[in-house]
């Protein structure tokens, strides 16, 4: 018989992922730079609110996009057009971003353009409301987009990434007209799992709500210290 | 999908140990404490450790997971709550919103056991 031994680890399972989150953070502080992480299931809008984003912020705020398409340079190529620096991880068939690859991502940006120039990086995460929110890649806050045509459950069924989020948005509330949706539930199944989360219904058709979601943007960059 | 990748976050992890060993110890169990209000599905898990493991130094090591439930406390009723994951997360009696939440959200290492057999017979790691 050998004899068995045992060892404490007592430690996180996504503890190598938490040390690369930390070390990527400390690169976007050295730079005085705020980075927000977006996530939501595929289609719910991020691109197109980066695209309005960036078109209503810039030049006032300096940005950078590091862009987690799947396979693909489409995001990429649209947000390229509003003339900020956008970088894109080829994340295969990862179902989310983590550290490591956002860290490539801030490493080409460091090479390709000056950091310390930045003050917002926006990270658009893989569609997928499951995974994203348990990775955390360095950012300063979660921004969790839900679109009206997903249903009131979602954030029930969902619960994880409306939990962690610092901000939700709710989006196409343009379409609410067509749809059976209450816009107070969704808000209300929201508020059992995040009470005090800031919430702004949005549509990027319309612009309807967009304004709140751009004090919130402001406010951050303020609160964080860089862009006054 | 994304237990595959949780899988191999483990597994890293379970090397960095492993490497850092003066000698290399022959890994039998992995004990995990998972969370019930976490992305984590345990039999997911369990499959995906049984193919990432094979050929590496890991192999026929067994994970052992403990699952915790998700427990909530309700301020206002100063008292502990079973949330029903999915239906609903405020409080059954008083209605106010899930704030602390006292069990349920780990994704832990434990502990491991192992034993000293010499030589293991694979040595590959990821
Ligand atoms: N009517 C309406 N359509 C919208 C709105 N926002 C986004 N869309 C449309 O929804 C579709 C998906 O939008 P995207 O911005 O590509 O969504 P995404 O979350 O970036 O998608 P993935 O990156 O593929 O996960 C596009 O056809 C958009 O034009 C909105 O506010 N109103
Ligand atoms: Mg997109
Ligand atoms: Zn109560």
């Amino acid at each position: 018989m050998h004899q068995t031994f045992d060892a404490a680890l007592e430690i996180n399972l996504l503890h190598a992922n938490q040390d690369g989150a930390d070390h990527n953070r400390a690169h976007f502080e050295e730079w005085g730079i705020v980075c927000v992480n977006l996530m939501s299931s595929p289609g719910a809008g991020k691109t197109q609110l980066l695209e309005r984003t960036l078109q209503a912020l810039n030049p006032e705020c300096k940005m950078a996009v590091i862009e987690g398409d799947m396979t693909t340079e489409l995001d990429a190529e649209r947000l390229r057009q509003y003339g900020v620096p956008v970088i894109a991880i080829n994340t295969g068939r990862a179902c989310h971003l983590d550290s490591k690859m956002v860290a490539g991502g801030i490493h080409s940006l460091s090479h390709e353009h000056d950091p310390a120039s930045l003050d917002l990086v926006w990270v658009e995460n893989v569609g997928n409301l499951v995974c994203p929110a348990e990775f955390e890649v360095g950012e300063h806050a979660k921004v969790a987009l839900l679109s009206v045509t997903e249903g009131e459950d979602k954030p029930l069924k969902y619960p994880i990434m409306f939990r962690e989020a610092d901000c939700l948005i709710i989006t196409k509330t343009d379409l609410t007209p067509y749809l059976e949706i209450d816009l107070e539930r969704i808000k209300a199944n929201v508020r059992q799992v995040n009470p005090q989360v800031p919430i702004f219904a949005v549509s990027t058709k319309t612009l309807e709500g967009f304004e709140g979601w751009l004090q919130w943007v402001r406010q951050l960059i303020v609160q964080k210290g860089v862009c006054v | 999908m994304h237990e595959t990748d949780m899988t191999r976050a483990l597994i890293l992890t379970l090397q960095d140990w492993w490497e850092s060993q003066p000698e290399p110890p022959t890994i039998s169990k992995v004990h995990l404490t998972v969370g019930n209000f976490t992305c984590v599905e345990p039999a997911s898990l369990q499959f995906a450790f049984t193919v990432q493991t094979q050929n590496t130094f890991l192999a026929g090591a067994e994970l052992v997971i403990r699952e915790t439930p998700l427990i909530a406390f309700c301020h206002p009723c100063q008292k502990e709550y079973k949330p029903d994951i999915g239906v609903q997360y405020a409080c059954p009696d008083c209605q106010s919103p899930m704030e602390d939440i006292r069990s349920g959200r780990e994704l832990k290492i434990n502990r491991l056991e192992y034993a000293l057999l010499g030589q293991p017979q694979i040595q590959e790691t990821l």
